[in-house]
């Protein structure tokens, strides 16, 4: 059973307040829900990003639990080394509790830099649970585009001018290159917060590696308002933009399906990193960005044996 | 107490570290080290280890594995050569400044371009500077008891620092020789079990590793932790030094320093070189050239004024590295000892030369030939070429 919103609110944060993340930060609301659906005591490894640099700043810490920090592109090793000693320690009967491992990484460590690191873990079958907070940019060092960024989004290295709209290609499809991994691997949003939670607790329940790619809205790097975050988020799914779905070895299952047909210009025509594309001569960028996610959806349908 | 066997110098620093086996290995093939890792993934598949043993995906998680493991609690090692080692140099400075006593064996070999397997230490001259120990073997015993001394150095409490452990690709790690190898409860006893300060897996007292550290912060207050810490490991080598000559016999300084008492030339050396420019100081000794020779053990941290003791009566040094230095002042090595002379006042005309890069042969004429060079030098008081490539192809 999942958890009740009543049951999450009486526990803990393991990330406390008085961190320094932005006003509005999807990534520190992604994380709590995480860590809240962990029935057990969890060890946590970040990469190099906001999450980290924002909640780490010594003298002081943010974390009520344990947490490492390596490098931008080696979480998922280093989260594997902690296991390692973890599994070498319980052999020797030196530590006798259960723990789960969580990895949390920003999409330019997961989707770009970490993806190596996060594949070799995966194909080991390291138990432990990576966590993408998604919010689709290197936003640390300022709003570059990666591998997870949208096509025709402005960044500040996919520009906007007269010889380009934005980002040139699409984004990488990380959730399937997860999934074919072959353990868990599941697409959420904080703004569907069930279903969320219901996908963490599988996450740490399965015995193997497994993947969450959570849409984690910054309003710094998309240019909304800070206390839309979880709005945004929400219409995302809503457009189709951002499918909750799930793929348990290899069987994909679409978790949530929006009710009303909401084209993706209305996701993308208040945020201020799309602004550009509500110009006429930027249309073929829009109906390209449309013609994808119908394109996904449809995919996912087949995938899930459903029909519509 | 001990058994003599032939084996390689891989094979015996595989026997090493089986013998301490420690918690958790992360490791990545590449020659000339592969046979290490081969033989450690044997003794795994064979049940005589009960290490965590983690083939990674590439040099930079195996090290990132290690960083992993050892903040965790767990006593922790790796190997590598030449490109693996480059690979993971950006977690080495991550590994020192979290004062995690990962020790590492690297077989030096040199950096690509153009690639080749062959030894010079390219490899661990870069590395150098990264806040790890490094201690250098002349060939496969002492690469034993070298490693076997690491994992004291590396856990003392006064120096907490990771520890690279090398010896010469081929010409050691391939070549069968005479090692002394010990019981395996006798290595187990001398290592003891790692005792580690905050290790994240204690969930009773949460620790945050790996902190951001801005403007205002703590940093060059690290840093200099750092360096008391790596100076410290010293003195530390010695007392372990001490203690390991009680159960090998074999008892090792911070370098080691052959016919020097009364010799007027000398040259310095790392690595198997030193057992041919040993043969060298033999002959010229026979023919009564006061020859010397000091081979360091321990480059990092540097015995500085140790050195400048032992040389400082000397009338002309060469200084040899096996790494080009790309700027005309000379290689590393030869920066090192003239820094370290001009600090002590000593004012020795020294002289470098360049070897054996790419696995070039170094032969006992060439070593020769630098003596007869230091005998010149003597002579006339004037160093004409400073840096010279030694046995170049005309
Ligand atoms: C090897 C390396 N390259 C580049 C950087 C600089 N860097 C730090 S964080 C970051 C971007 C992080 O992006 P993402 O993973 O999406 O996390 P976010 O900041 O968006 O939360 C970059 C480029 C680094 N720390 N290390
Ligand atoms: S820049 Fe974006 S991701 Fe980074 S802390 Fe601010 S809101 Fe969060
Ligand atoms: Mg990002």
């Amino acid at each position: 059973m999942v958890a009740t919103i009543k049951e999450l609110s009486e526990k803990q944060d393991l990330l406390s307040p008085g961190h320094r993340l932005c006003a509005g930060c999807g990534a520190s609301i992604v994380v709590r829900m995480v860590l809240k659906s962990s029935k057990k005591p969890v060890v946590v490894a970040s990469a190099t990003g906001c999450l980290e640099v924002s909640t780490t700043i010594y003298p002081f810490t943010a974390w009520r639990t344990p947490f490492i920090h390596s490098a931008f592109e080696n979480a998922s090793a280093t989260i594997s080394g902690v296991i390692a000693a973890y599994d070498a320690m319980k052999k020797k009967g030196k530590i006798k509790e259960d723990i789960n491992f969580v990895c949390f990484g920003g999409d330019g460590s997961t989707f770009d830099i970490g993806l190596q690191s996060l594949s070799g873990a995966f194909e080991r079958g390291t138990n432990f649970v990576y966590v993408c907070y998604d919010n689709e940019a290197y936003m640390n060092t300022g709003i570059q585009r990666s591998g997870a960024t949208p096509m025709g989004a402005w960044t500040t290295t996919s520009e906007v001018g007269k010889a380009q709209a934005g980002k040139r290609v699409h984004r990488k499809n990380m959730t399937e290159i997860m999934a074919a991994h072959g353990g868990y691997a599941a697409q959420a949003s904080p703004s569907h917060w069930r279903d969320l939670v219901m996908k963490a607790e599988k996450a740490f329940e399965y015995d193997g590696p497994a993947f969450l790619n959570v849409l984690a809205p910054c309003p710094r790097g998309w240019r909304i308002p800070t206390d839309q975050t979880v709005e945004f988020a929400r219409q995302a799914v809503e457009s189709k933009y951002w499918p909750l779905y799930e793929v348990m070895e290899g069987e994909h299952k679409i978790t949530y399906k929006p009710k009303k047909e909401i084209a993706v210009a209305e996701w993308l025509s208040p945020q201020g990193r799309f602004k550009h594309l509500l110009k006429d001569a930027n249309q073929p960028v829009m109906t390209e960005i449309q013609t994808q996610i119908d394109k996904e959806w449809n995919r996912l349908i087949k995938m899930s044996g459903e029909t519509t | 107490m001990s058994t003599v066997k032939a084996i390689t110098g891989d094979a015996a620093v595989a026997e090493a570290m089986r013998s301490i086996e420690p918690d958790v290995v992360g490791v990545y093939p590449i020659t000339p080290q592969t046979i290490i890792v081969e033989a450690y993934a044997e003794y795994v598949a064979r049940g005589e280890v009960q290490t965590e043993f983690i083939p990674a995906e590439s040099e930079h998680s195996a090290i990132s594995i290690c960083v992993g493991a050892a903040a965790a609690g767990a006593r922790t090692m790796t190997c590598t050569s030449s490109q693996g080692l480059a690979l993971m140099w950006e977690v080495l400075p991550i590994a020192s400044g979290m004062r995690l006593p990962i020790v590492m064996f690297d077989v030096n070999r040199a950096i690509s371009a153009p690639i080749n397997i062959h030894c010079d230490h390219s490899d661990t001259m870069g590395a150098r500077d990264t806040g790890w120990i490094q201690i250098y073997s002349e060939n496969a015993q002492e690469a034993y008891d070298n490693f076997i001394q690491a994992v004291r150095i590396a856990e003392h409490p006064d120096v907490q620092l990771p520890t690279m452990v090398m010896m010469d690709g081929f010409v050691i790690s391939h070549a069968i020789q005479r090692v002394e190898v010990l019981d395996d409860a006798v290595v187990k006893k001398f290592v003891g079990e790692r005792k580690a300060d905050y290790p994240l897996l204690d969930m009773d007292n949460p620790v945050t590793w790996g902190s951001f550290d801005g403007l205002g912060g703590w940093f060059m207050e690290f840093k200099k932790d750092q360096m008391q810490a790596i100076e410290n490991a010293k003195r530390v080598s010695l007392e372990v030094a001490k203690d390991y000559a009680k159960i090998s016999g074999r008892e090792y300084g911070l370098f080691e320093s052959y016919k020097m008492d009364d010799a007027e030339y000398a040259v310095i050396v790392i690595n198997s070189t030193a057992g041919t420019a040993k043969t060298v100081v033999d002959t010229l000794r026979d023919r009564g050239v006061k020859a010397g020779l000091i081979k360091i053990r321990m480059y990092r941290p540097f015995p500085a004024s140790e050195i400048v003791e032992a040389l400082k009566n000397c009338k002309a040094v060469a200084v040899m590295d096996r790494v080009p230095g790309y700027v005309d002042i000379g290689g590393p090595l030869f920066e090192d000892v003239q820094v370290a002379c001009y600090q002590e006042g000593v004012n020795v005309p020294l002289v470098n030369y360049i070897y054996g890069l790419g696995g070039r042969d170094i032969l006992t004429s060439h070593i020769e030939s630098v003596y007869s060079d230091l005998e010149k030098i003597a002579k006339t008081g004037k160093v004409a070429t400073p840096v010279t490539y030694l046995g170049i192809k005309e």
